[in-house]
């Protein structure tokens, strides 16, 4: 377990907070961001371990993680937050940095024939946004 | 009155029960819905990178074209969330709405209020008002308000209503006649666009949100997003058996529940593009209300 920051270069959390605007280090860890989740359960991180991890520089592991691609911008984490941190920009700005790096998380021929058939256009583009770039 | 109208999207094929039912309940109050004569998708998810202005391009674009208005309906929560967000970006943000306006080769100074067809019913036709002009009252229908994400989040640009607890769905069902069926998931998400990536993921969002709508004793929910419709209609086909209390929900937009009241013609609901068809429901309501058999 890593209790305290190893990693002292900050260049991953000046990357988010020019991205997103988000300030990781204003988190005080009160969990109710993860409490009020409903993607938590598909997450392999909380949205709160994701905001510890970055805190403490283990960016690697946040990108690497699952979460960051479950997350549905619903933002319920950010209308919940008392120290006025969006966890949902910051996952943004997680898959903005692979995305800009040529990460796709979704490849449109991979993604059932039923749902492009049937998803509503809005599902479809707001998704692509998010697993493709633009 | 007449209002620019930005359909998206969605309104004009997947959603189309949606456009169809609003457009005529709207007439029926006398509100002339517009729509605008050259429009584009507006990007669906609000792009929340602060650093880029591209996915700027496409709402203002369509807010400037509403410009002399000053005001533009839409119907869809992602539209009313990206327009609106958009919106605050331009009139806080003088550099991106420079790059942006610079780019699209028009003047526009963010002076354009996004309005929701539940706002203009709220604030411009007035609840007790619209109450006096339903024609075909839905007294006992039991009707779960879900909210979703996009109406009310975040709350301080929305401006929409109460994010932990909202009320306008209530009072606009309460208006109509219905018994409104208060649940605990009326503000949770739905899955959302994770049904692109994870249909399973978002179905078992869905699949909490009916089960503990349907325990209330919801007999449909009531919804103003076609992607919550989707999920929310669709995932009833995916839930693991066993979970029954959860099945056979259907999922009308409130436009709809509208359009029934004011008593427009039934060919606008189009409940026939409905994974789960409203209408052995509605017709075992009436059959309740009335005591006689009636088809809905």
């Amino acid at each position: 377990m890593i209790l305290h920051r190893l990693k002292t270069e900050d260049d991953v959390i000046a990357e988010i907070k020019a991205i997103s605007g988000e300030d990781v280090r204003a988190c005080y860890q009160c969990g109710k961001c993860t409490a009020g989740c409903p993607l938590a359960s598909a997450m392999d991180l909380m949205p709160n371990q994701i905001i510890r991890l970055l805190q403490l520089g283990e960016h690697e592991q946040v990108l690497k993680s699952r979460t960051i691609w479950q997350c549905a911008s619903c933002l319920t984490c950010a209308a919940r937050c008392p120290k006025e941190v969006d966890p949902a920009r910051v996952m943004e700005a997680l898959r903005t940095i692979l995305m800009r790096q040529g990460v796709v998380h979704v490849e449109i021929p991979s993604v059932p024939s039923q749902v492009l058939a049937e998803a509503p256009q809005q599902a479809l583009i707001g998704g692509f946004r998010k697993f493709v770039g633009y | 009155m007449r209002i620019p109208y930005f359909p998206g999207c969605t309104l004009h094929s997947k959603a189309r029960n949606f456009d169809a039912s609003a457009r005529a309940a709207a007439l029926a109050l006398d509100i002339v819905m517009e729509e605008l004569p050259e429009w584009t998708c507006c990007g669906a998810a609000f792009p929340m990178a602060a650093d880029s202005a591209m996915g700027l391009v496409a709402p203002t674009r369509i807010l400037a074209s509403a410009k002399e208005a000053g005001k533009l309906l839409t119907l869809c929560s992602f539209c009313y969330n990206t327009l609106k967000r958009t919106n605050r970006v331009l009139t806080t943000d003088a550099e991106r709405r420079r790059k942006v306006t610079t780019f699209i080769e028009e003047e526009y100074e963010g002076t354009v209020r996004t309005v929701h067809l539940l706002e203009v019913l709220r604030d411009e036709v007035g609840f007790e008002a619209l109450a006096k002009r339903v024609t075909k009252r839905l007294d006992g229908l039991k009707l779960a308000p879900y909210y979703g994400c996009l109406l009310l989040r975040p709350a301080d640009e929305m401006e929409f209503d109460d994010p932990e607890r909202p009320s306008i769905l209530e009072n606009f069902l309460e208006s109509l006649g219905c018994q409104v069926v208060d649940f605990p998931h009326k503000t949770e998400c739905c899955g959302s666009f994770v049904a692109v990536s994870s249909p399973e993921t978002a179905a078992a969002c869905s699949a909490r949100i009916l089960e503990t709508a349907t325990k209330c004793g919801a007999e449909m929910l009531v919804v103003s997003c076609p992607l919550c419709q989707y999920n929310l209609d669709r995932a009833q086909r995916a839930v693991p058996v066993g979970r029954t209390r959860a099945r056979q929900v259907p999922v009308v937009y409130f436009t709809q529940l509208l359009a029934l009241a004011l008593g427009c013609d039934e060919a606008c609901l189009h409940f026939d593009v409905h994974a789960v068809d409203p209408r052995p429901r509605l017709s075992a309501w009436l059959d309740r209300k009335s005591g006689a058999t009636v088809t809905a």
